[in-house]
């Protein structure tokens, strides 16, 4: 523990001191302060251990950028994973744990592998165990390697929501230049949102100070924000904008105390981006010590929370940026050093110890750092911060897709104006220093008159760069332990792209996206490869700015919140009779009734075969097509020709994609001769409709005919067995006389009830529909009838087997992305139609001609059912799948197994042998028609 | 996310809508005249120009199929009206 807490400086809450424990080990510090000021001030050093070669690893920075202090943060019983220390508030009773680290950060048993260093070079894991068979080693690189520990059983409510806002004008950042900008907006009338990632406005005001217009900074602060929301505008602290999207969209993150955080989606037809800039390090040996951090992060912790990082302080520079640093660690006690590698200088501020034109070569210290070497000079010390310079954050700007320039004068990559829909001010675009960022905000909200004034000139910066011939270990990116040595490494294996450079030493790849380190690899890069900076360029920006829990972004999303199932509207009544209910095609649906699902399914499966099942079947899609147009439209949407139909009649079909595929199955009822039903499976009935429109309004005459998708206003039950007859007699439902496939609109007790004789289990069947708001009535009216008739209700499962036993497919479970009708035995259109229709000509392709195609037969077998899934095996040759069993149940009525399969000419096989291979195992079947009951259809007729 | 504009309903986000195919493609028929390449060809090839496009889109929310020309690079709608003889 080298950092202190100073007695006065921060504004921490001294009375209400905070207890928290790292790694087990007691600590203290106090409300106000964040995860890293308390550590910092009253915490080990050691905060964690590198990615790859386990280094001891301290704290570096002060937000999102933070490479170094990542931790597991357990509060209430529930763990965070990978939290950065900086942006996380401390709350009494925390427990944090170092990740990484084996049994903690401060006796990490795998630290050994820092000594193996030499031998692993960046792609040393994939070039070695690659050839070793990666297969078997990668969990173990993988537990070696790597962040937090994930809490598997901590399930983050779904509680964030989610908020949209169209705004005028939007800042990004509440320092100087973003306050400026909006002051001078708001004044100017306009409505202004100002988001910061911060818990106050200010920015780099918060800890460096300063006087605006005369005054301390925090009254313009209050008066920018104040105009703001007097324009009718908003001030969003705590809130991380984390993304550009298209068209001008972007996500932001907001942190909320004791409530649900918020995710948000902003569109503004102005964006101000003001986002900053972020302290690069200096690049010595040894230069990951912990004890090693930004000099802008020291001031930050003693401004805002008393935390001062050490007392014999060493800071390393080539930029007027510390000296403020300097000036006030001396103030507050520290014996104070100043290495500035320029030769002239501002002066040394009061009590420090000022040498030009000097470097830092080499930090020496075993688990953190006791020593520099400045140039060839030993000097003890306890803390060394560094300032190579400042990256200004053009993320925004960039995912925006914007362009950057290298600015000398700042020596940074700054937005190139007008290349992105967004305009860039502040330390963002290189305007370092307290008036220049002002100015440029003033300007850019339009503000009138001049700029708010204050005193300081533009910071000098001198440029800081990697030195290739630097001898020892110099740290490029320490989250992703990457080394100067390893960019030398890519050069030399020829690597010139920074995109190349990224993926294969992953330089800048880790959570931190590399905001302080990839600078200086892409310097080091155009060092080695002697290209400028601009030749080398960026890597492409991607959001997220910094990790966003994937619970705020889900937001209510989750779950059943995430793609809610439909529900029956007798779902309470199939409930009161014992259903258990799961999902099929998106709706939620009886599976079986009763407790055990294999029981139920075969019993009620004999009892609908032997007598009579009821079953809810209300979810097929039902899409009404009117008008004189109808009969032309569902001929060439469909495969089989529905204008022959005479109206009362109904006729199975499918519908086709422009590929041939089927696409679709279902009965349509003619009830009309200008008026058609569709059945739809229900899982297809908005890509079925799509498909009607489609013709309908780009190759027909829409005037003619119109589609109406009237699933829900309809409920069906469906009677099913030789006695469903008796059954609806005794519900008192006056059953006119229907053939097979006819049809009937009546009414049943006043209301309009709507009969088909069409049947999904090969019994005959009776489909009742009657306006979703009678179902009730109906369903009552059958239940009353249903136990004098030895009848039972049916779930799905039972349907499922009913419908195999007859070989009667559902489109993909028995058929996938390459069966087309001829495959099911449904040749005849495509033998016969002469006229044009949707998939036509994809039938007639030499693919669609093959005689080996795989085509629906039926298996059977003696025994347990056969897998679904199973290969049958080609019956010749080296062994390979000729098909696959699609459907397979056991059935009650022929009590034996009964599977559907789709078998490469399968159907002139019909009697042969197979051989059926699952997950190791072989077995034997014979190949039979489809259909296993009844295949003269005699129980149609009931 | 990308907001399109329905030449019926105005400007909505990207997830209401639906890509249906290149405008101006034309269904090569009778099927028995057209021969397999040019059936593929058909069925498979896209100019996917680098630039301005001009493609049929669907809105799903009202149902409604229009033409939408957009700039795949820059990702720009660039107008968007009904089929060619639908009233707006
Ligand atoms: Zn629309």
């Amino acid at each position: 523990m080298t950092g202190w807490r100073h007695d006065s400086a921060g504004m921490v809450d001294r009375d209400r001191p905070l207890s928290f424990t790292f790694d087990g080990q007691p600590c203290t510090g106090f409300a106000g302060d964040t995860l890293a000021s308390a550590l910092l001030a009253g915490g080990p050093r050691i905060l964690g251990r590198s990615f790859k070669y386990h280094r001891p690893r301290g704290l570096w920075g002060m937000g999102g950028e933070e490479p170094n202090a990542i931790l597991d943060v357990t509060e209430n019983g529930r763990t965070l994973p990978n939290v950065r220390a900086t942006t996380m508030v401390l709350r009494d009773g925390m427990a944090l744990r170092s990740v990484n680290a084996a049994p903690d950060a401060a006796r990490d048993r795998l630290g050994l592998i820092d000594l193996a260093q030499r031998f692993l070079p960046a792609g040393f894991y994939y070039k070695t165990f690659m050839a070793l068979g990666w297969m078997r080693w990668e969990p173990m690189i993988r537990r070696m390697a790597g962040l937090g520990v994930l809490d598997a059983d901590h399930h983050p409510p779904a509680d964030a929501p989610s908020m949209t806002a169209e705004i005028d004008l939007l800042v990004i950042g509440a320092g100087p230049a973003g306050l400026a900008a909006a002051r001078a907006a708001a004044r100017a009338g306009r409505a202004v949102w100002l988001v910061d990632e911060a818990a106050e406005p200010g920015g780099a005001l918060r800890w460096r100070g300063g006087e605006i217009d005369g005054a301390p900074w925090q009254a313009f602060a209050r008066d920018s924000c104040q105009a703001v929301t007097a324009a009718g505008g908003r001030v969003l602290t705590d809130t991380v904008l984390w993304g550009a999207f298209d068209h001008g969209m972007f996500a932001a993150w907001e942190r909320r105390a004791d409530r649900p955080d918020r995710h948000w989606r902003l569109r503004a037809r102005e964006v101000i981006l003001a986002a900053g800039a972020i302290e690069r390090p200096l690049w010595f040996a040894n230069n990951d010590l912990p004890g090693v951090m930004s000099s802008e992060a020291a001031l930050h912790y003693l401004a805002l929370y008393g935390a001062v990082a050490g007392r014999r302080i060493v800071i390393g520079c080539a930029g007027d940026a510390p000296y403020a640093t300097a000036a006030a660690l001396a103030a507050a006690g520290c014996q104070v050093t100043l290495v500035d590698a320029r030769s002239e200088t501002p002066p040394a501020p009061e009590g420090v110890t000022l040498r030009r034109a000097a470097r830092i070569t080499r930090a020496h210290g075993h688990r953190e750092v006791g020593a520099v070497t400045v140039e060839g000079v030993h000097l003890d010390c306890d803390t060394v911060l560094v300032s190579g310079g400042f990256t200004p954050s053009v993320h925004l700007h960039c995912q925006a897709g914007g362009k950057l320039d290298f600015d000398p004068r700042t020596d940074a990559l700054i937005p190139r104006p007008g290349s992105a829909p967004l305009l860039t001010v502040g330390a963002a675009c290189g305007a370092f220093g307290l008036a220049a960022a002002l100015a440029g905000g003033h300007v850019a909200g339009g503000g009138a008159g001049p700029a708010p004034a204050a005193s300081g000139a533009v910071w000098g910066i001198a440029p800081s760069r990697p030195d290739p011939k630097a001898r020892g270990r110099v740290w490029i990116d320490p989250q992703n332990d990457v080394t100067l040595k390893d960019v030398k490494l890519a050069a030399q294996e020829g690597y010139r792209s920074v995109e190349h450079l990224k993926r294969y030493t992953t330089l800048g790849m880790a959570t931190d996206q590399g905001r302080s380190a990839n600078f200086a690899g892409l310097a080091a890069m155009a060092a080695l490869t002697g290209q400028t900076i601009p030749e080398t360029g960026t890597t492409t920006y991607r959001p997220p700015f910094t990790p966003v829990p994937l619970s705020v972004i889900g937001g209510m999303r989750r779950g059943e919140g995430f793609a809610p199932p439909r529900r029956l509207r007798l779902e309470a009544q199939h409930r009161a009779l014992g259903a258990r209910f799961r999902e099929y095609g998106g709706w939620l649906r009886p599976a079986h009734y009763g407790t055990d699902e294999a029981k139920a399914a075969q019993a009620e499966a004999r009892t609908a075969r032997q007598t009579a099942g009821l079953y809810d079947a209300s979810p097929l899609g039902k899409i009404e097509v009117l008008g004189p147009g109808a009969a032309e439209l569902l001929d060439f949407c469909g495969y089989v020709r529905m204008s022959t139909l005479k109206p009362g009649r109904a006729r199975y079909g499918f519908m086709l994609s422009e590929t041939g595929i089927v696409f679709d199955d279902g009965v349509v009822l003619r009830l009309a001769e200008d008026r058609f039903i569709v059945s739809a499976s229900s899982g297809h009935v908005g890509s079925v409709r799509m498909i009607l429109e489609e013709a309908r309004q780009d190759r027909f005459d829409p005037a003619r005919v119109v589609l109406h998708d009237v699933t829900a206003q309809w409920t069906t039950l469906t009677a099913t067995g030789p006695a469903s007859r008796a059954l609806l007699g005794g519900a008192g439902i006056d059953l006119p006389d229907l053939p097979h496939m006819g049809v009937a609109e009546t009414r049943w007790q006043g209301v309009p009830l709507r009969i088909a004789r069409v049947s999904f289990t090969g019994d005959a069947s009776w489909e009742l529909s009657v306006p979703a708001r009678h179902g009730a009535a109906l369903q009552a009216a059958l239940e009353t009838a249903r136990a004098g008739h030895g009848a039972c209700w049916v779930g799905l499962e039972a349907v499922m087997i009913l419908r195999a036993e007859k070989g009667f497919i559902l489109v993909g479970k028995d058929t996938d992305g390459i069966t087309m009708p001829q495959d099911l035995g449904w040749g005849g259109p495509r033998d016969r139609r002469q006229d044009e229709y949707f998939g036509r000509r994809s039938l007639f392709t030499p693919e669609a001609m093959r005689p080996d195609r795989r085509q629906l037969v039926g298996l059977e077998t003696s025994g347990a059912p056969l897998p679904t899934g199973a290969h049958v095996l080609a019956s010749d040759g080296p062994r390979r799948s000729a098909g696959f069993v699609t459907s397979s149940c056991h059935s009650p009525t022929l009590d034996r197994p009964v599977a559907l399969a789709m078998i490469e000419g399968g159907r002139s096989r019909i009697g042969q042998e197979v051989t059926v291979f699952h997950l190791g195992t072989l077995s034997t079947a014979r190949i039979t028609d489809a259909c296993a009951l009844d295949p003269e259809g005699a129980r149609l007729h009931g | 996310m990308q907001r399109f504009s329905c030449p019926f309903c105005g400007l909505r986000d990207e997830t209401e809508f639906h890509f249906a195919a290149e405008a101006g493609k034309h269904r090569p028929e009778p099927a028995p005249e057209v021969s397999d390449a040019d059936w593929a060809d058909y069925l498979f090839g896209n100019d996917a120009p680098r630039g301005p496009a001009r493609e049929v889109w669907v809105h799903l929310t009202c149902g409604e199929f229009f033409v939408m020309t957009r700039d795949t690079v820059t990702r720009e709608v660039l107008g968007s009206a009904a089929l060619p003889g639908r009233s707006q």
